[in-house]
C-alpha cells in the first residue's frame, strides 16, 4: 500500500468532505492511517447522503409498520401488499444538486437512479412522478433550469418506456440557487419474488453488469452532501450522463435474470457507485467482500481502483448469483448486449479487500464503513411561532375577478401542460388519469386486472417554513387526502426530506419538527413510511431552502370502475363542500399572491377530522354514490372549483357565506376539505350528518361561468385563458 | 486510417434545431448570423490499405446506415 | 389469426401491442426477438411497436432496421402479409425502405404527448375498412421525432394513390400535410406515429385503437 505522509491524508479527508473527528475515528478503527483508496471509501460510506449521519435519529420517529408493509426503510425501496399475492414497490429520491449544476443529465440520471432502486428490488417499474421546485421565475437561471430539467425527465422516462403520471412544479426565490428534483418511482412484483441486497453466502461469485465504469461523477455522494458556493460551477465534471437506452436494457436484463432463479442478492449501483454496492451487499450480510479491479469493465484506459471505487457512472448494477449459476447470467447478459463480469467473491472475512494490478489497494473492516458510520444528535432551536391570522387581518381584494385570475394563473397555480405534454403518460397502455386527466392522483392499472394504484407527491413548503410541525403533518394529510378524492385506500408513503445545512440549529429545528409532524400524521393515517431519502446542505451562501420533505403517497382501488375524478361535473349537479371552514388565510396562496405577504401561521391540521372526512369520502366513492371529486387545497374552494370547471368544460355557481368575508371564504386554505358535484345533494348532505361529518351545499353546476353572484363571475374562456398562457408564455421569452 | 463523416439535412428539409439556434443567436446580438444547419460528425478508426478503398467503404457505411438520404446529406473525409 | 409483434432492443411498446391485438382480436401473438432469422407459420400480421430501439441514436429507427429479422420482414411484405410499424415501428419502416419518407424532429422541438384527432383519409385499406363511416377517430400520439418528411413528388403520389390514411385534425409536430399514416402503394404495409395500441379500451380514453387490429385480422 502506498504511503502517504499522515498530514496530507487528513487533509485530503476534509476536501473529501470529513470532519477532523471523523478522520480521527478511521484513524482508530483502522489501527493506521487509511490509504487513499480507503479514505475515498469511508468519505463516501460516511457522506450524510449514505450514512444519514445527522438525520437517522429522526428518521426512527416514523412508523414504518402496518398490515401491508413487506419491507420498510433500510433497501433500495419500500414494499407493499396489493393483494392477490401482489407487490407494489416504490421510492422517492433528490437528484437536487446534480440538476443545479447540469439539469438535462441531472434531471435525467436522478430518474434512472430511483427506477433502478425499484426493480432491483425484482418490480417492473409503472409509474413516473416528479416533485421539481424552482427559483423565482424571474431569476436569470430559471428558465433554462426548468427547459433543462423538464426535458432530462421526459428525455429518460420517456426512451426507458415508464410513464410519467403524476407530479408538482413550484416556483419560489428560496430555490433561487437550490432547486429540487424529487422522482418517484413505482413498481410492481409477486409478493413472494422479492429481491434484497443482502448477501446470503460466503463463497459466492460477485457479478457486475450493465455500462462500463468510466471517470463519471467522482464523489457525487460527497457533493450531494456539500453547501454550494460561488465556485460550485467548476464542480460540474463531477455530473454523471445517463443513458436510458442501457437502462431499458438493464431493466429487462435483470428481470430476466431474477425471473432465471440465479440471484442470490442484488444491488444497483448509486451513489458512491461500486463501494456502496459492494459494502451494503457484505455488510447487510454479515460476511466480506473481495473485489478484482482489474475485472471491472473499463470505458477509460488507466482507471485508478480509487477511481473505480468512487465512480458513479451510471446504469450498473452487482449481483451475487447462486452456485453454479454464471452461465445463466452469461446468456442474458449476451442477449441484452451488456457488459458483464465476475469481479469477486463474497467472503467470510468481515472486511471489503480490493485487488489492483497485483497488489492489495484497500483491506477495511466492513462494519465500521456500514454499521459505525458516525450519528449525530445535532443541536436544534424550536422555530418561533407565526401567529394566527384572522379573516379581518387580511385585506380583501379590491376587484374579485382579477383575485381569481391571479390566482389561477400565479406560477404555482397555473396549468403545467407545457410541462406533461413532454413526458410519455400512456406508454404501458394502463394510464387511466394522469396529469392531463383532471383527476387527484395519478392512476395506472395493476395489469391485467380490476386493480389500479392511485399514486401523488405532496408538499407545501410555505406551510412548514412558517411551522414545521403544523407542516410536515399538512404534507403527509395532503398525500392522504389526494388518494382518497380518486377513492383510493391510502396505504403507504416514502418521503423525500429536503432541508439545508442540518449543522444549524435552526435548520436542524425545521428537521425535528417537520419529522415529527410528519410522524403523527403518518400514525394517525394509518400511513407508515416504507422508504426515503434526506437531502442536506441545500444551502447557497448560508441562505437555506424552504424546508421541503416531500411525500411520495401510494393508495389502492380494488375496483378501478369505482372511482372518482373531477373532470365530470355537469350541468344540475349541487356542489357538496365536506369539511369545516373557518376561513384561514395565514400563509395561504391568495396571501402571497394577491396580497403580496407570505405570513401568518398555516391552517392547521385536525388529524381526527381528517380521518373522518376522508373515510367518508371514499366510502361514498366506492360505493359508487359519488363521482366528481377534488380535494381542497392551494387557493382554497375557489381553486378547486375553478379546475373542476375547468377540467369538466362546465361552469360553477357559489353561494356566499353566512358569516365570513367572502376572501376568507373563497380562498381560505382549512385543511381536511373537499368539493363535491353531485346530482343527490341532500343523500350526501344526509348521510355525512349521519356520521357527524360537516357537509352543505354551497353551490350549483352549470353554464359557462365561474362565478360567485354578487362577487365576481368570470367566463371558462378567460378562466383558461389566465390558467393556460402562463407557463408557454413564460418559457417562451 | 481516420474517417470523418459530417451528415447534415438536405437543403429544402427543414432543420428545426438549426432554425432554433439562428433565432436564439440573433437574440443574443449576432444578427447577421444566417443559414445555420445543425449536422453531426461521426469520426472512427478504419484500417484500410490505401485511401481510395477507404473513402468507398466509409461512402458505403454511409448509404447503408450513418445517413438516411432520404432527408440527409453527408460528406466523407479519410485522411 | 395470428400475430406477431417484434421486439427490438429497447422497443418499450411490445407489451402494449400484445395486450391490444389479444384484448380487442382474441389473436394469438407471439413476441418475435429481433436477431430471430424466421417468423412464425402462417402469421398474418406483424407489428413493429413504439419505443427507442437502440436509443434512437444515430438516427431513430436506422439501426433497427438493419436487424436480422427485418429480412423476413421484408420478404413477408412482399408475400402481402399486413405489416403495421407504430411510432418507432414507423421510423424503423421508413429506415427499412418499407414505405418512404422519413419522421424528422418535430416543429417544436419537444416530444410531445397528447390526445389527437385523427381524420380517416383512407377508409378502404385493409387496415381501415372497420372504420368505414367514421370521419375522426381519436388516439395518444407521444414522440420527439414523428414530424412526416417527404418530397413534394411523394407526398403528390401519395395523396394520388390514396396512401395517406390518417390526418392529423390539429398538426401536432409538423408533418407535411398534417400526415399521421401512410401505406405502401401494395396497401399492405402500414406506419402511423399515433398509437393504437394504447387506445383499445374505453378505460384509456379511446377504443378506436382495437378496430385497427380487428381489420387488419380480419383482411388476413
Amino acid at each position: 500500500m502506498s504511503a502517504q505522509p499522515a498530514k496530507a491524508l487528513a487533509e485530503t479527508a476534509a476536501e473529501f468532505g470529513l470532519k477532523a473527528e471523523e478522520y480521527a475515528l478511521i484513524v482508530r478503527r483502522l489501527n493506521r492511517e487509511p490509504n487513499l483508496v480507503e479514505l475515498g471509501v469511508f468519505s463516501v460510506m460516511w457522506s450524510e447522503h449514505c450514512s444519514y449521519k445527522s438525520s437517522k435519529r429522526q428518521l426512527g420517529k416514523f412508523p414504518t409498520k402496518g398490515a401491508a408493509v413487506i419491507c420498510g426503510p433500510g433497501e433500495n425501496a419500500g414494499v407493499i401488499d396489493i393483494g392477490d399475492g401482489q407487490a407494489c414497490v416504490f421510492k422517492m429520491e433528490s437528484h437536487n444538486h446534480p440538476s443545479f449544476i447540469e439539469p438535462y443529465q441531472g434531471a435525467a440520471t436522478g430518474v434512472g437512479g430511483i427506477m433502478r432502486d425499484v426493480f432491483t428490488m425484482g418490480a417492473r417499474p409503472v409509474a413516473l412522478l416528479n416533485a421539481l421546485r424552482f427559483g423565482d421565475p424571474g431569476h436569470p437561471k430559471t428558465r433554462r433550469l426548468v427547459a433543462g430539467v423538464v426535458a432530462g425527465i421526459g428525455g429518460y422516462g420517456n426512451c426507458v418506456g415508464v410513464p410519467t403520471v403524476a407530479g408538482e412544479t413550484n416556483f419560489h426565490r428560496g430555490y433561487d440557487g437550490n432547486i429540487l428534483v424529487n422522482a418517484m418511482c413505482v413498481g410492481l412484483a409477486d409478493a413472494d419474488k422479492i429481491f434484497y441486497s443482502a448477501a446470503p453466502a460466503p463463497g459466492l461469485p460477485v457479478v457486475y453488469f450493465g455500462s462500463k465504469t468510466g471517470r463519471d461523477g467522482i464523489h457525487g455522494a460527497t457533493m450531494a452532501s456539500a453547501e454550494f458556493d460561488e465556485a460550485s460551477d467548476e464542480k460540474r465534471p463531477t455530473v454523471q450522463v445517463g443513458d436510458p437506452f442501457a437502462e431499458k436494457l438493464l431493466i429487462e436484463a435483470t428481470l430476466e435474470l431474477m425471473a432465471s432463479g440465479a440471484v442470490a442478492a442484488i444491488q444497483d449501483m448509486g451513489a458512491a457507485g461500486l463501494t456502496s454496492s459492494s459494502v451494503e451487499m457484505a455488510g447487510k450480510g454479515g460476511l466480506g467482500i473481495e473485489l478484482d479491479l482489474d475485472a471491472v469493465p473499463q470505458r477509460e484506459d488507466g482507471l485508478t481502483a480509487y477511481e473505480m471505487m468512487l465512480s458513479e457512472s451510471q446504469e450498473r448494477m452487482l449481483a451475487i448469483l447462486k452456485p453454479g449459476r454464471e452461465a445463466d447470467g452469461r446468456r442474458i447478459f449476451e442477449k441484452w448486449g451488456l457488459d458483464a463480469a465476475v469481479i469477486g467473491k463474497t467472503t467470510e472475512s468481515g472486511h471489503l479487500v480490493l485487488r489492483h494490478r497485483g497488489e492489495v489497494v484497500a483491506d477495511v473492516p466492513l462494519a465500521p464503513l456500514f454499521e459505525d458510520a458516525p450519528l449525530y444528535d445535532r443541536p436544534w432551536v424550536a422555530p418561533a411561532p407565526q401567529p394566527r391570522l384572522a379573516p379581518a387581518d387580511v385585506p380583501e381584494p379590491g376587484d374579485y375577478a382579477q383575485a381569481v385570475l391571479t390566482l389561477v394563473s400565479a406560477p404555482d397555480m397555473a396549468s403545467k401542460r407545457w410541462i406533461w405534454e413532454q413526458y410519455d403518460r400512456h406508454v404501458m397502455a394502463d394510464t387511466l388519469e394522469d396529469s392531463a386527466t383532471g383527476a387527484d392522483a395519478g392512476i395506472v392499472r395493476v395489469h391485467g386486472t380490476r386493480k389500479a394504484l392511485a399514486v401523488t407527491s405532496d408538499v407545501t413548503p410555505r406551510y412548514v417554513q412558517a411551522d414545521p410541525y403544523e407542516g410536515g403533518k399538512q404534507a403527509v394529510a395532503e398525500a392522504w387526502r389526494n388518494l382518497t378524492a380518486i377513492g383510493a385506500t391510502p396505504i403507504a408513503i416514502t418521503d423525500n426530506l429536503n432541508f439545508g445545512n442540518p449543522e444549524r440549529p435552526e435548520i436542524m429545528g425545521q428537521i425535528v419538527r417537520a419529522i415529527d409532524g410528519m410522524a403523527e400524521a403518518c400514525r394517525a393515517l394509518s400511513f407508515p413510511v416504507v422508504s426515503g431519502n434526506v437531502s442536506l446542505y441545500n444551502e447557497t451562501n448560508g441562505a437555506a431552502i424552504p424546508p421541503t420533505p416531500t411525500v411520495g403517497g401510494v393508495g389502492l382501488l380494488e375496483d378501478y370502475a369505482r372511482r372518482a375524478d373531477f373532470a365530470g361535473m355537469h350541468g344540475g349537479q349541487h356542489l357538496v363542500l365536506i369539511g369545516e371552514t373557518r376561513g384561514e388565510l395565514g400563509c395561504s396562496m391568495y396571501l402571497r399572491e394577491v396580497a403580496g405577504r407570505e405570513d401568518g401561521a398555516p391552517p392547521p391540521v385536525d388529524l381526527a377530522a381528517e380521518k373522518r372526512n376522508g373515510d367518508f369520502v371514499r366510502a361514498a366513492i366506492q360505493s359508487g354514490q359519488v363521482s366528481v371529486v377534488h380535494d381542497l387545497s392551494d387557493g382554497g374552494l375557489i381553486a378547486a372549483a375553478a379546475e373542476m370547471a375547468l377540467a369538466s368544460g362546465c361552469g360553477a355557481q357559489l353561494n356566499a357565506d353566512d358569516e365570513l368575508p367572502a376572501h376568507a371564504w373563497l380562498f381560505g386554505e382549512d385543511q381536511g376539505r373537499y368539493l363535491v358535484a353531485t346530482a343527490a345533494g341532500d343523500a350526501l348532505l344526509a348521510a355525512a350528518e349521519a356520521q357527524g361529518v360537516p357537509a352543505r351545499i354551497v353551490g350549483a353546476a352549470g353554464g359557462d361561468e365561474l362565478a360567485a353572484p354578487g362577487v365576481f363571475s368570470l367566463s371558462l374562456a378567460r378562466l383558461r385563458q389566465a390558467h393556460e398562457d402562463w407557463l408557454p408564455r413564460y418559457m417562451g421569452g | 486510417m481516420r474517417a470523418k463523416v459530417h451528415v447534415f439535412l438536405k437543403e429544402g428539409v427543414l432543420d428545426v434545431q438549426g432554425k432554433a439556434v439562428e433565432q436564439a443567436l440573433h437574440g443574443l446580438g449576432w444578427a447577421d448570423v444566417g443559414h445555420v444547419r445543425v449536422g453531426k460528425t461521426i469520426e472512427f478508426e478504419l484500417a484500410a490499405g490505401d485511401k481510395a478503398k477507404a473513402e468507398a467503404q466509409v461512402q458505403a457505411m454511409c448509404e447503408k446506415l450513418l445517413a438516411n438520404t432520404v432527408i440527409e446529406s453527408y460528406r466523407v473525409e479519410v485522411g | 389469426m395470428k400475430a406477431a409483434v417484434v421486439v427490438f432492443p429497447g422497443s418499450n411498446c411490445d407489451r402494449d401491442c400484445r395486450t391490444a391485438i389479444e384484448r380487442s382480436t382474441g389473436a394469438e401473438v407471439a413476441m418475435v426477438w429481433h436477431k430471430e432469422t424466421t417468423l412464425p407459420e402462417g402469421v398474418d400480421l406483424i407489428v413493429l411497436p413504439g419505443g427507442f430501439s437502440y436509443g434512437d441514436y444515430l438516427r431513430c429507427g436506422a439501426m433497427a432496421a438493419l436487424s436480422p429479422v427485418m429480412a423476413e420482414v421484408k420478404a413477408a411484405a412482399g408475400r402481402g402479409v399486413a405489416i403495421v410499424g407504430i411510432c418507432n415501428g414507423f421510423q424503423i419502416l421508413c429506415e427499412a425502405g418499407l414505405l418512404p419518407g422519413a419522421l424528422i424532429r418535430n416543429e417544436g422541438l419537444k416530444y410531445v404527448c397528447k390526445p389527437v384527432a385523427l381524420e380517416v383519409t383512407n377508409a378502404q385499406t385493409r387496415f381501415t375498412a372497420g372504420y368505414a363511416g367514421r370521419r375522426q377517430v381519436t388516439m395518444t400520439v407521444g414522440n420527439g421525432e414523428g414530424n412526416y418528411y417527404a418530397d413534394e413528388a411523394t407526398l403528390e403520389r401519395l395523396e394520388g394513390e390514396g396512401q395517406v390514411v390518417f390526418r392529423y385534425v390539429q398538426n401536432p409536430n409538423g408533418s407535411a400535410r398534417r400526415i399521421a399514416g401512410v401505406v405502401n402503394d401494395r396497401g399492405n404495409v402500414l406506419g402511423l406515429m399515433p398509437h393504437p395500441d394504447r387506445a383499445f379500451e374505453p378505460e384509456l380514453g379511446s377504443a378506436d385503437g382495437a378496430i385497427l387490429f380487428q381489420s387488419a385480422l380480419a383482411s388476413a
